[in-house]
C-alpha cells in the first residue's frame, strides 16, 4: 500500500461522503488519480464498504449486544477457519475475531432481547461439536465506538475573533 | 471617592493613553454571543490540547507539583527545549542561561522590548503583521516603523524595503515569519541580504517563530540560524500553534546570555514564573508529542490547499501562504474596504474573518482567514463567501 492510498484511505474514514475531488483537492492530487485509487482499493476488497457509525442509544433502540467469549477446538488442516466461517453466516453475528489469549474466538452479536442473545448462544453457538465452552458478556453502554466518542465531544470553545 | 478635579483618563500614562484600540476589539464586539457564524477569524488551532498532554498535566497536579518554578523555568523543560530546537531548527541555546520560559511569546515580546528599548528608539516591523507588536513597542517608548510588504512578493520582507526605513535612530527589527497574517515564510535567499543590512546597522533582532512548526513544503530556516546572527536575534516561540496549547501560556525566549539576564530580571519581578502545570505538560508536548504535531500540520496542510484553491475559483486572488494557517486572499476586485467586506460578510452571510486593515500597512484589501477549522465548515464558508462575492463584484 502506497502513501497516497493511506491517506485517502484516512480521508475517507474520517468521512466516508467525500467525493474524488475534495479529497485531491485536500491531497493536492489529481482528481483522476483520487478516483483510481478508490476504484482499485473498492476492487481489492481494501475498502470494503461505505458505512456510517451511529450512535444506537440516540435512536431510543432497545438492542441488545453481547460479546461473547469461544473456545473451540480447532480442525486440522483448516485451523479455525470453517468453524469461524459457520459461526460469522449467522445474520446476528456482528463481528468475528481470532484471539490470542484465554479463548479463541471472540464474537459480537445482536439481538432484540437477552432472551434471544441467550438463545443463540444455548441453541446455536453451544450446540456446534467444535464449541468447548462459551462466556456471555453483555453490553451496557457505548462510550467510544471505532476511534470515535460518542458522546460528550469536545466542543469548539474557541472565541469566534482571536488575534 | 476619588477627591480629584481630573478625570480618570488624565492619570493615565499617556504611553498607553495614546494607543489605539485594537481593529479586532471592534470585530469582537460584532460577533460576541452569537452561535450562528462560521469562523475563519480564529487565530488558534482548532485541534484540543493532545489527551497525553493534559494528561500529564493531571498528573503533576495529583503529586501535589504546585509550586513556584525557578525563575527562568524549569531546568527540566529549558533541557527539553533546547535540545528540540537543535533537532528541529539546529539552533543551539545553553539551558542554564541562554533560555527564559516565559507567560506566553507574548510576554516574551513584552520583555525583549522593555530589556531594549528606549524612548526614540525605532523599532522597524514589517507589515501586514500580528496585531501586538506596534502597541507593546510603543508602551516601552519606543518609535514604531512599519515596513510595508506585498502580495507580490508573497509578503517577504525585502532588503530594498528594509533599507529605506533604517535610520540612525533604528535599533530593533521585530520578524515575525511564518507570518500572521499572511502565511508568508523566508528562506536562505531571503534572508541573506537582511542578515547583511542587519550587521551593518547594527540591529537587534527579535524574532517570532510561533509558526515554525506550521510551514507546508518547506522546513522553516530560523533568522538565528543564519551566519551571524544568533548573539544579535531573540527566538520566540511557544506552544500554543504547534501544540494545540494556546490556553497554558506556554513560551520562551531565547538569545545571548546578557539580553536574557536582562528580560530575567523585568520576568522575576513581574511574572515570578511561569505556571508550574503548563511547564510540566510542556515537557511532554516536547517529549512525546511530536508526532501528535505533525499529524496536525499534516491536517492544516490538506485543509490549506481547499481553502486557496476555494478563493481562486471564486476569484479572489490569494498567494500560496507557505506557512502558519491564514489564507490572505485579496478583496480588491469587490470594490469594498477590508472593513466593509468583513462586516457585510458577518452580517449577510454569517461568516467572520479579519479585516486585513488592522495588521498595518500593506493589509488594506485583503481579508485573514484562518483554516484552523473543520472541512465542512470550511466549505460551507468558502460558498457564503462565493454568494457574498458575486453579490458586490
Amino acid at each position: 500500500m502506497n502513501d497516497f492510498k493511506l491517506k485517502v484511505l484516512e480521508l475517507l474514514q474520517e468521512d466516508a461522503r467525500r467525493g474524488a475531488d475534495v479529497i485531491a483537492t485536500l491531497l493536492g492530487a489529481a482528481e483522476g488519480e483520487v478516483y483510481k485509487a478508490i476504484e482499485e482499493m473498492e476492487k481489492d476488497s481494501v475498502i470494503v464498504k461505505y458505512a456510517p457509525v451511529i450512535n444506537w442509544s440516540k435512536v431510543h433502540d432497545d438492542k441488545v449486544t453481547g460479546i461473547i467469549e469461544v473456545q473451540i477446538t480447532p480442525e486440522r488442516g483448516r485451523g479455525f477457519d470453517t468453524i469461524a466461517e459457520r459461526i460469522y453466516r449467522y445474520p446476528e453475528v456482528k463481528t468475528v475475531y481470532l484471539m490470542s489469549g484465554a479463548y479463541d474466538l471472540q464474537i459480537e452479536i445482536e439481538g432484540k432481547t437477552l432472551k434471544e442473545v441467550a438463545f443463540f448462544v444455548s441453541n446455536k453457538l453451544s450446540t456446534i461439536d467444535s464449541v468447548l465452552s462459551t462466556k456471555t458478556h453483555f453490553i451496557l453502554k457505548k462510550y467510544k465506538q471505532d476511534g470515535i466518542i460518542l458522546e460528550d465531544h469536545e466542543d469548539d470553545h474557541r472565541m469566534l475573533i482571536s488575534p | 471617592m476619588l477627591k480629584t478635579n481630573r478625570s480618570m483618563t488624565e492619570y493615565l500614562s499617556p504611553l498607553v493613553k495614546d494607543i489605539p484600540p485594537s481593529g479586532i476589539r471592534k470585530f469582537f464586539d460584532l460577533v460576541s454571543g452569537r452561535k450562528d457564524i462560521i469562523s475563519l477569524g480564529v487565530g488558534e488551532p482548532d485541534f484540543v490540547t493532545p489527551w497525553h498532554v493534559r494528561e500529564a498535566c493531571v498528573y503533576s497536579l495529583e503529586k501535589g507539583k504546585t509550586t513556584y518554578t525557578q525563575n527562568a523555568g524549569l531546568p527540566e523543560l529549558r533541557e527539553v527545549i533546547s535540545a528540540y530546537l537543535y533537532k528541529q531548527f539546529a539552533l543551539k541555546y545553553e539551558p542554564s542561561n541562554e533560555l527564559l520560559i516565559t507567560v506566553g511569546g507574548s510576554e516574551a515580546i513584552d520583555l525583549a522590548l522593555r530589556a531594549l528599548i528606549q524612548p526614540g528608539d525605532e523599532i522597524l516591523i514589517p507589515e501586514p503583521c500580528y496585531v501586538s507588536y506596534s502597541p507593546i513597542s510603543s508602551i516601552v517608548g519606543g518609535k514604531t516603523v512599519g515596513i510595508e510588504t506585498y502580495a507580490k512578493d508573497d509578503f517577504k520582507l525585502t532588503a530594498e524595503s528594509l533599507a529605506e526605513q533604517i535610520t540612525p535612530q533604528s535599533k530593533v527589527l521585530i520578524l515575525c515569519y511564518p507570518s500572521n497574517p499572511t502565511g508568508g515564510i523566508m528562506t536562505y535567499e531571503d534572508w541573506m541580504p537582511i542578515v547583511n543590512l542587519v550587521e551593518e546597522h547594527d540591529l537587534i533582532v527579535i524574532s517570532d517563530e510561533i509558526y515554525a512548526e506550521l510551514t507546508y513544503g518547506q522546513k522553516h530556516l530560523s533568522f538565528a540560524s543564519m551566519p551571524g546572527m544568533k548573539d544579535r536575534t531573540i527566538v520566540v516561540s511557544g506552544f500554543s500553534k504547534a501544540f494545540a496549547m494556546t490556553g497554558w501560556r506556554l513560551g520562551y525566549a531565547c538569545g545571548h546570555q546578557d539580553l536574557i539576564a536582562a528580560m530575567l530580571k523585568i520576568h522575576q519581578y513581574t511574572i515570578m514564573c511561569a505556571p508550574v502545570m503548563a511547564q510540566q505538560a510542556g515537557i511532554e508536548a516536547l517529549t512525546n508529542g511530536l508526532e501528535e504535531k505533525d499529524r496536525m500540520v499534516d491536517s492544516y496542510n490538506q485543509r490549506r490547499r481547499l481553502v486557496v484553491k476555494g478563493f481562486r475559483e471564486i476569484g479572489l486572488d490569494c498567494h500560496e501562504p507557505k506557512g502558519a494557517f491564514y489564507a490572505f486572499p485579496s478583496i480588491q476586485s469587490t470594490g469594498l474596504t477590508s472593513e466593509q467586506f468583513a462586516e457585510k460578510l458577518l452580517e449577510e452571510f454569517k461568516v467572520a474573518a479579519v479585516p486585513g486593515n488592522v495588521f498595518g500597512l500593506g493589509g488594506e484589501g485583503f481579508i485573514r482567514c484562518s483554516y484552523a477549522t473543520s472541512v465542512s465548515e470550511l466549505n460551507e464558508a468558502l460558498e457564503r463567501i462565493e454568494k457574498f462575492v458575486r453579490k458586490y463584484q
